[in-house]
C-alpha cells in the first residue's frame, strides 16, 4: 500500500452501545453475550438459593477452584483457535509437577531453577506436538492423543508411580493467599487472570494473534498471505506447553504434593471450558475471554450445586448437559446468520 | 522484447517449459504483458494456462525458459518472492479468512503496528490506521461496504471477491493476476467485478485475467493470449476476431493465423 500515512476519511462507525459492542467484539461475530448471560443467570440463581454463595469469600473460592483448569484452558484455546485440539495438556501439566518436585526435593536444586527447568520442559513437550503436527502433517487429535500416553508413561516411569511429598514452601507459593480488603485471595488466581489478560492482548492486539485466527480460518489463505504457518503453529503449541507448566505450578500450590496420577480428566475439563465459552472447535472463532467465562460457568455450577446440597455426581451430569446446550446454541445461531 | 515505441513488457516469459512426469504442461510458452493493458489468458482444459499463471505468480518453478520483470530476469521460488516484487494474485478460491474483518484481511501478513513503544515493544496493531486505509481502498474501488470491521463471511460473494481484489490492488506495484474472478459469481456480481477490474486498469496497473467466461473476456480484454497444448498459439484482440473464431482457435478447429 504505497502511502499508508495519507490523511483518510474515517471509517463508518459501528453502534457503540455496550451490548452492541459485546455482540460485535469477537472476531467472526462470535458473541460473548450468550455465555456472559448464562454466567450471570447462574450466579443470580445460586445467589437466591444459597445465602453463602454470593459472599465474597465464596466467590474467591470459585476463582481458586477454576485456576488450574482455567489456565490449562488458555493454552487449549490457543490450540483450538488454530483448528487443532490438545488432549495432552493435563498430562504435560502433571509431568511438570513431578519434574519440578523431583528436581527440588530429590536433586536439591534451588526452587527457582526447578521451576524454570519445569517450564522449559513443558514448552519442549508442547513443541514436540507442534513439530509432529507441522512436519509430519498428522492431525492434532492423533498427535496429542499419542503425546497424552507418552507423557503419562514418562511421568509414571520418572516418578516410579509414587507421589513426591514434603515439597519446599516456595514451590507451593501459588497456593498461598494474601489479604485484600478483608478478602483472602490466592496468588494462583491472580496469576491465572493475568495470563488471561496477556493472552487476550496478544490475540486481539498483535499480528501474531490475528495470524492465529487466520490459520484456524483458512490455512491456505494464511499461507498465501505470507504467514509462516508451520512456524506459527509450532509457536502456539510451545507456548501452550509453557502455560500448562504454569498450571502445574498452580496445581502444586493447591494440592501441595506432586501426584503422578493427578489431573487425569484435566484435558477434557479444559476443552469443556473452551466449548462452554463458545469458542468453535473448528478453529478461527472465539476468544480467551469466552474461555474465562466458560471456566467460571463450570466453577459456579459446581460450587453452587454443592452449596444447595446436590450430590457431586450430579455436578458432572450438569456440566455434560451444559456442553451439549452450548454447542447446540452456537450451531443454531450460526445457521441463522448463515 | 521491445515494442515499436521503445517500451518494455511489464512481464515477459520466453520458452517456458514445465513437465510433470510424462506430462508436459508447458511446452515452450512465450508471454508478454504490456503496461496498462488487460491481457486475457484463455485455453481449453489442459492447455497449460494455470501452469503458466502459477509460474508467473511464483507458485511453481519452470524447468526451462526465463521470466523477465520489466526487462530484468527474475527467478521466483515462492509466491512471496513475486509479491515482494509487486505482483499480486487473486486466487480463484478466494484466499480470505472469513471470520476476520475486512481491514484484517486487507492487511493480513502485512499488518501495521502502532508508532512508538506500543508498537515496537508491545507489538500493538494500529487498528485505526488499518481500518481507515482499508475504507479508503474500498471507497476508491467503489466497493459498497458499510464498515471495514465487518467479518468477510457476512458479505455476498461479489463483495468478498471485491475484498480479495481490493487487497491485490492495494499492494500490487507492478501487476495484478486474477484467476477466474467470476467463477463463483452470478451475472450481477460478475458485472461488479468487471467494473472493479476496469478501475484497477484506470490506476495504471496492468491485469492478467484468466477466465473461461468468453463474454467477460471480450468485454474487458485489450489483448487475448490463446494457450493450446502447452504453447501460446495466438494473440488476438476482441476487435480482430469474433468470439467463435477465438473458441475455434482455442480448440484447434481453426488454425491460428
Amino acid at each position: 500500500m504505497g502511502n499508508v500515512a495519507t490523511p483518510v476519511r474515517p471509517a463508518a462507525r459501528q453502534p457503540a452501545g455496550l451490548v452492541a459492542r459485546l455482540r460485535q467484539s469477537q472476531l467472526g461475530g462470535l458473541s460473548t453475550l450468550g455465555p456472559l448471560v448464562a454466567l450471570l443467570v447462574a450466579i443470580a440463581v445460586f445467589g437466591s438459593l444459597s445465602d453463602r454463595f454470593l459472599r465474597p469469600d465464596n466467590l474467591t473460592i470459585i476463582v481458586e477452584q477454576v485456576m488450574v483448569v482455567g489456565t490449562l484452558a488458555v493454552g487449549q484455546t490457543l490450540v483450538i483457535l488454530t483448528g487443532g485440539i490438545d488432549l495432552s495438556n493435563g498430562a504435560v501439566m502433571v509431568f511438570t509437577t513431578i519434574l519440578m518436585a523431583k528436581l527440588a526435593v530429590t536433586q536439591g536444586l534451588p526452587v527457582p531453577l526447578a521451576i524454570i527447568l519445569g517450564l522449559v520442559a513443558a514448552g519442549g513437550l508442547g513443541a514436540v506436538s507442534g513439530v509432529l503436527v507441522t512436519r509430519l502433517r498428522l492431525p492434532p487429535f492423533i498427535v496429542t492423543l499419542g503425546m497424552l500416553n507418552i507423557v503419562l508413561s514418562l511421568t509414571l516411569l520418572y516418578s516410579g508411580g509414587s507421589s513426591v511429598v514434603r515439597l519446599p514452601q516456595d514451590l507451593l507459593a501459588l497456593g498461598g493467599r494474601f489479604e485484600l480488603g478483608g478478602l483472602l485471595i490466592t496468588y494462583g488466581s491472580v496469576l491465572m487472570l493475568a495470563i488471561f489478560a496477556v493472552v487476550w492482548f496478544v490475540l486481539k492486539q498483535t499480528a501474531w494473534g490475528v495470524h492465529v485466527y487466520a490459520i484456524g480460518n483458512n490455512v491456505e489463505a494464511a499461507r498465501l498471505s505470507g504467514i509462516r504457518v508451520n512456524r506459527h503453529l509450532l509457536g502456539v503449541y510451545a507456548s501452550g506447553g509453557v502455560i500448562y507448566g504454569i498450571a502445574g505450578l498452580m496445581l502444586l500450590g493447591r494440592v501441595t504434593v506432586a501426584d503422578p496420577l493427578g489431573g487425569q480428566t484435566s484435558n477434557l475439563d479444559s476443552i469443556t471450558a473452551v466449548v462452554i465459552g463458545g469458542t468453535s472447535l473448528f478453529g478461527g472463532r472465539g476468544s480467551v475471554l469466552n474461555t474465562l467465562i466458560g471456566a467460571l460457568i463450570v466453577g459456579v455450577l459446581r460450587n453452587g450445586l454443592t452449596l444447595v446440597g446436590i450430590d457431586a455426581l450430579y455436578q458432572t451430569l450438569a456440566t455434560g448437559v451444559l456442553v451439549i446446550v452450548a454447542v447446540a446454541v452456537d450451531q443454531f445461531a450460526r445457521r441463522r446468520t448463515g | 522484447m521491445t515494442s515499436a515505441d521503445g517500451h518494455v513488457p511489464v512481464l515477459e516469459a520466453r520458452g517456458l517449459v514445465k513437465r510433470y512426469g510424462q506430462v508436459t504442461a508447458l511446452d515452450g510458452t512465450d508471454f508478454e504483458l504490456w503496461p496498462g493493458e488487460i491481457l486475457a489468458v484463455i485455453g481449453d482444459n489442459g492447455a497449460g494456462k494455470s501452469t503458466l499463471i502459477k509460474a508467473l505468480a511464483g507458485a511453481i518453478v519452470p524447468d526451462e525458459g526465463e521470466i523477465l520483470l520489466e526487462g530484468v530476469a527474475v527467478h521466483f521460488k515462492t509466491p512471496m518472492e513475486a509479491r515482494r516484487l509487486g505482483i499480486e494474485t487473486v486466487y480463484q478460491d478466494l484466499a480470505v479468512a472469513p471470520a476476520l474483518d475486512i481491514a484484517s484481511n486487507l492487511f493480513l501478513g502485512r499488518e501495521l503496528r502502532r508508532r512508538g513503544p506500543l508498537g515496537s515493544v508491545l507489538r500493538m496493531l494500529d487498528k485505526g490506521r488499518m481500518r481507515n486505509e482499508a475504507a479508503r481502498q474500498m471507497a476508491e474501488l467503489k466497493i459498497g461496504i458499510g464498515s471495514t470491521t465487518q467479518a468477510v463471511e457476512t458479505l455476498s460473494g461479489g463483495q468478498r471477491q471485491g475484498v480479495a481484489v481490493a487487497r491485490a490492488a492495494a499492494w500490487a506495484r507492478r501487476l495484478v493476476i486474477m484467476d477466474e474472478p467470476t467463477a463463483a459469481l452470478g451475472v450481477k456480481e460478475s458485472g461488479m467485478v468487471l467494473d472493479l477490474i476496469r478501475r484497477i486498469k484506470a490506476r495504471g496497473l496492468p491485469v492478467i485475467l484468466i477466465s473461461h467466461n468468453m463474454p467477460f473476456v471480450f468485454e474487458l480484454a485489450d489483448r487475448i493470449h490463446v494457450q493450446r497444448l502447452g504453447r501460446r498459439i495466438a494473440v488476438v484482440t476482441p476487435q480482430s476476431h469474433t468470439m467463435s473464431e477465438v473458441v475455434a482457435i482455442m480448440t484447434g478447429a481453426l488454425a491460428a493465423s
